[in-house]
């Protein structure tokens, strides 16, 4: 088979077209004014970091009501639904024993009262994040503060994120969630059935200039900064008192401390 | 070529109605689920997989062992399976068409799925798992049709096909390797953290596979004027032997390091599955009867003389794919959910539409296998 020149040209056009394909199709329709998402401006008043953390100072958070408080914080700002069946559940900060919580860190002769004692969970916004590993559309992914974040109009519900958590953090839309939030925050999406969805570190108000709303509600007991600044409130607590984080020799690196006791 | 499907006895319409049937029942239990959610599953927070993707990885085996034919023939020229390749093909066509669909009536944003494709992404083996299926998937679909066209005309097939017979026998072992990696790679997931799984999910399915191609065998004969061989069906009885032997060892290995190391969460899921955790003990009914039936088939395979007898081969084949269906398609996906990251259980039992959907998908795979395989045999019994 021969072919002449104009044929060449035709074929090695179209083929051009194909490897340039998306940038270039993009860069014609848009022109100068394509931008990613990342791009976008931060407001002056914004909280930035490298690596937002938290500490959870359980020895602070002592009444029922202090927990009802935190997590209703969150959960009313957030639009999450209440479904009262652990099947659809799905929770973004919730108490839980300290058996569950460091399933692999107690023992049966644990200090007086502790077995009875909640404790607040919620993602980790670990540095080294298997849920962001594993996602097959980038729909969860690591913003440039450290915080583990989810698309919720990319995301496919493939749910691999959820085998892959090691600490139980994230929730599924089994079904439409909207007829069960009871009064609807209309400055925050919500949710669509089949996409996953968790703790944001409250990314939204920190763009704003303000504290997540669990740390603003705890009176004290849960405090917030970046990891990654040594004369930040966080790194002063770590620096000061014994902590602890979920799980640690699964190597995921969780930026939630727990003071326990002392 | 196709159009040799189109012609058949009473019988033939009659399976292929049975089976437009229950792909049809599927498809509407599909539609309410598409209305409604997953939600309509017996997914939970907790067992976020259930029945779809057991199924899935389950077929990914059957059709990674397609190769269990083509590899004889064409790296060792056992001329015994010269005539049934394109069983072992088809196979494979229809049980990645079936994984395929699984995996679409898994997804909670199933119009979405599009993503995947529209954003690649490297670090996620899920990535890697659509690549590898739908290679293996197209490899199949031009060799097979290739070879068949070739035969149909009783000319040597085309040299351009050699190459990718070789590609497709290395890309069979990938497909069910990557599978694996879906589970081996999760930290905090210890019933699937080992080292052995991929090899695990290889010994099940060059186990399960051509035990199932035993059994479309032996329909095969009796159904229509062609006829395997004998030999070859023996020589697949023996491939059956040995993978389910290994199979069995492998399993015998994770018991081993469960239990000897006594650390307490190797051994949960192990404990959840067979023997219950506290009052849970839903699926303890089904493991052990995957056990017996793995015991079972291995000491009617081992003995040459009721491996050798043809019902009891049959029997045997029976029980291995049945065995390997239930540990695989149902217990390693539960089993690894099982106890959730808190060390609490919440148990897992699919409901009416979610079974519906999945006998559809089955229905759908099995209506091309049958298409596939009718058109294969047709062409033999011409040249016959």
């Amino acid at each position: 088979m021969s072919i002449n020149r104009r044929e060449f040209l035709k074929i090695a056009g179209i083929s051009l077209l194909g490897f340039g394909g998306a940038s270039a199709v993009k860069k014609h329709l848009m022109g100068d004014n394509w931008v990613e998402a990342s791009e976008v401006l931060r407001s002056p008043d914004a909280l930035t970091a490298q690596q937002w953390a938290m500490v959870v100072d359980v020895r602070k958070i002592t009444t029922m009501n202090d927990y009802k408080k935190i997590v209703e914080a969150c959960h009313s700002i957030h639009n999450v639904p209440d479904f009262r069946n652990p099947k659809d559940e799905i929770k973004w900060i919730w108490k839980d024993t300290f058996e569950h919580t460091f399933p692999t860190s107690g023992h049966p002769y644990m200090e007086e009262g502790i077995e009875e004692k909640p404790f607040l969970l919620l993602c980790n916004h670990c540095e080294n994040p298997p849920c962001v590993r594993v996602c097959p559309t980038k729909a969860t992914f690591k913003s440039k503060d450290g915080i583990t974040m989810v698309d919720f109009h990319r995301c496919i519900g493939c749910r691999f994120c959820m085998a892959a958590c090691p600490y139980g953090a994230r929730s599924f839309n089994w079904r439409d969630p909207r007829p069960f939030i009871k009064k609807t925050n209309p400055e925050f999406p919500t949710r669509t059935k089949g996409v996953v969805e968790k703790c944001n570190f409250c990314a939204e108000r920190l763009a704003k200039g303000l504290e997540p709303a669990c740390v603003e509600a705890s009176n004290g007991a849960m405090v917030f900064g970046d990891l990654k600044d040594p004369d930040s409130e966080v790194r002063r607590i770590l620096r000061t008192h014994y902590t602890i984080v979920r799980k640690p020799e699964l190597g995921t690196r969780p930026s939630v401390y727990y003071v326990i006791g002392g | 070529m196709l159009e040799k499907a189109l012609t058949g006895s009473r019988r033939y319409w009659l399976w292929i109605c049975v089976l437009l049937a229950l792909s049809g029942i599927g498809f509407i239990a599909y539609l309410r689920q598409f209305t409604y959610g997953l939600g309509i599953t017996g997914m939970s927070r907790d067992v976020t997989w259930g029945l779809y993707i057991g199924q899935f990885t389950f077929l990914v085996g059957v059709a990674a062992s397609g190769v269990m034919l083509v590899l004889p023939y064409y790296l060792h020229n056992y001329k015994k399976f010269g005539k049934i390749t394109i069983l072992g093909e088809f196979m494979a066509v229809a049980a990645v068409t079936m994984c395929v669909l699984f995996i679409f009536v898994d997804m909670g944003q199933p119009m979405r799925i599009m993503n995947v494709m529209l954003h690649p992404t490297p670090n996620s083996i899920m990535f890697w798992d659509s690549v590898v299926l739908l290679g293996y998937l197209m490899l199949n679909i031009i060799i097979g049709w290739t070879v068949l066209g070739a035969e149909r005309k009783e000319v040597p097939p085309p040299s351009w096909v050699k190459p990718l017979i070789y590609l497709s026998i290395a890309w069979a072992p990938s497909i069910h390797t990557v599978t694996a990696f879906l589970y081996a790679g999760l930290p905090g997931r210890h019933f699937w953290l080992t080292a052995i799984m991929a090899a695990r999910f290889l010994a099940s399915a060059f186990a399960s596979g051509p035990a199932l191609l035993i059994l479309l065998c032996f329909i095969i004969r009796r159904t229509t004027r062609f006829d395997p061989g004998k030999e070859a069906i023996q020589t697949l009885g023996k491939i059956v032997t040995y993978f389910m032997i290994t199979n069995v060892f492998f399993f015998g290995l994770e018991v081993f390091t469960a239990f000897y190391s006594q650390i307490p969460g190797h051994m949960h899921s192990f404990e959840y599955l067979y023997a219950g955790l506290e009052e849970h003990r839903v699926l303890v009914p089904l493991m052990w009867t995957s056990a017996v039936l793995a015991i079972v088939a291995v000491i009617l395979l081992i003995n040459p003389a009721t491996r050798k007898n043809e019902i009891t081969l049959g029997l045997a084949s029976v029980a291995v794919f049945l065995s390997l269906w239930i540990d695989k398609g149902f217990g390693l996906v539960i089993g690894g959910f099982v106890p959730n990251p808190f060390e609490t259980v919440t148990e897992y039992w699919p409901t009416l539409p979610e079974t519906l959907i999945t006998i559809g998908v089955w229905a759908a795979g099995f209506l091309i296998l049958t298409v596939l395989y009718k058109v294969a045999i047709s062409v033999k019994e011409e040249l016959a």
